[in-house]
């Protein structure tokens, strides 16, 4: 009895693998558009797990690796707006709540992704539409949606409040996940 | 109940667990395996007019106006020193995040000077720690005025001609507290003082203190080992530094007059503390070339 309970269990367990895949190589970037200046950066090393069976999607990157154009920029970036030395990376555990994606079968889904995400050691909710692709057993997504610095504890000082929008465009292109097992 | 059932029971529920627990295991952590650079030790390339273990970034632009006025205690008459300005006006260009040429010249003795920076180790953590930045520096000087030595000797250019060439190391502790060391060594083609040495040794500290993300107090001074003549002292300055992105004001107060090392390290003839001040600002704008 207790042979065929564990017997019937592990069949069950390879029959439906997980649904698991990963990238470290997805590019993150964000845009801040004003009337007086236009900056945008980008990371290209982020990290992205998308889990099927559980629906979730789970997100890491280093505030370091994001790359201006110019580089006095990024030093500032990363010294006094978002402290990359206190908080190092920003991270985002979020689930799939929209459309049923069918992982298994090729196709573009457009779907909801609802999380959180945590910059600058201050959590807040993210909600946005994603787009998933499933090709030949492998996945990409893409996924848009828009932050407040304010919100992240992140303050603009005077002098270059015209120079840095309330809003910043936040862009994630994953590339293609690998299926791992 | 049999003891052998209730125990298959047990296993089985066992392994039920782990297998729901398996795929969970999230591979997230990404920040140890990645080599971070430390930045911004202090706001500028000077920590007020010694050169700081900062580097320009590649394709940088840095225009440097330096101000220092008459000594501050002349009274209200000249302003507290306002009136006499002495300047210096710089460029510096980093040909690479770790190579800066510049080229300045100071009104005082129409001296023009240029500089080689090189970092030659970059304080960094992660993987790879690096507990120190070390900075080599190499520049000449040509004073251009008018020069009469006492016994009616004109010098030439080649006299008027100086060196130096500068070790400096540095760390920054934390996010307030940076401090460093610079070993200086001047030669000087001719001196008009017989008392003067030719070349000499100099060995100074630099140290910022962050009070808030874009304010520093500063400090500095350099301590000439080779003997000054009389009337000659160790250039000492402090300063509170502004950072307002893409500008730094270096506001401070110093014995020196010069903005060149030759001129702070031989050419200072106030004492500090018995308030023979000056008041002086640098200036910093970047522009980012390419």
């Amino acid at each position: 009895m207790r042979i065929l309970t564990i017997l019937v269990f592990v069949l069950l367990h390879s029959t439906c693998p997980a649904q698991r895949w990963q990238t470290r190589t997805a590019q993150f970037s964000f845009h801040s558009s004003t009337k007086l200046e236009d900056i945008t950066a980008a990371n290209r090393q982020g990290f992205i797990d998308i889990d099927a069976s559980a629906q979730t999607i789970t997100a890491a990157v280093l505030m370091r690796g994001f790359e201006f154009r110019k580089a006095l920029m990024q030093e500032h970036f990363n010294e006094n707006y978002v402290e990359s030395d206190r908080f190092p990376k920003a991270n985002f555990k979020g689930n799939f709540t929209g459309n049923t994606v069918q992982w298994d079968k090729d196709g573009e889904y457009n779907t909801l992704v609802n999380g959180t995400l945590l910059l600058h050691g201050v959590s807040g909710h993210i909600q946005c539409p994603a787009k998933i692709t499933v090709k030949n057993g492998s996945l990409s997504c893409t996924a848009e949606f828009t932050i407040n610095p304010e919100d992240y504890h992140i303050k603009i000082p005077k002098t270059v409040m015209d120079n840095i929008s309330k809003t910043i465009k936040v862009t994630i292109i994953t590339g293609t996940l690998n299926r791992i097992q | 109940m049999p003891v052998k059932y209730q125990l298959g029971r047990i296993m089985a529920a066992a392994c039920c667990l782990l297998m729901a627990v398996r795929p969970a295991s999230a591979q997230e952590d990404i920040t140890d395996t990645v080599t971070q650079k430390v930045t911004q030790a202090f706001y500028s390339t000077r920590v007020i007019q010694s050169q700081s273990i900062e580097m320009l970034h590649k394709g940088n632009l840095d225009v440097r106006i330096l101000h220092r006025f008459g000594p501050v205690d002349q009274g209200i008459k000249e302003l507290f020193g306002i009136d006499q300005a002495s300047m210096r006006m710089g460029f510096d260009y980093g040909i690479s995040d770790h190579l800066t040429i510049g080229i300045g010249r100071s009104t005082y003795r129409k001296e023009y000077d240029a500089l080689f920076k090189l970092r030659m180790l970059q304080q960094s953590r992660g993987s790879r720690t690096v507990p120190l930045s070390i900075i080599l520096t190499a520049g000449a000087m040509i004073r251009t005025a008018d020069e009469t030595a006492q016994n009616g000797y004109k010098p030439d250019a080649g006299d008027r001609t100086s060196f130096y060439g500068q070790l400096i190391a540095g760390r920054k502790f934390n996010r307030q507290f940076s401090f460093q060391l610079i070993q200086t060594l001047l030669h000087m083609n001719y001196v008009n003082d017989g008392t003067l040495a030719n070349t000499l040794y100099a060995l100074g500290g630099g140290a910022r203190y962050r009070l808030s993300k874009r304010l520093a107090l500063t400090l500095e001074y350099n301590h000439v080992f080779s003997n000054l003549p009389a009337g000659y002292y160790n250039p000492l300055s402090a300063g509170l530094d502004i950072e307002t992105g893409g500008h730094v004001f270096q506001l401070h107060f110093s014995n020196s007059t010069g903005m060149n090392e030759r001129a702070f390290l031989t050419e200072t003839t106030d004492r500090f503390f018995k308030g023979e001040i000056r008041f002086g600002f640098n200036l910093s704008r970047m522009f980012q070339l390419h």
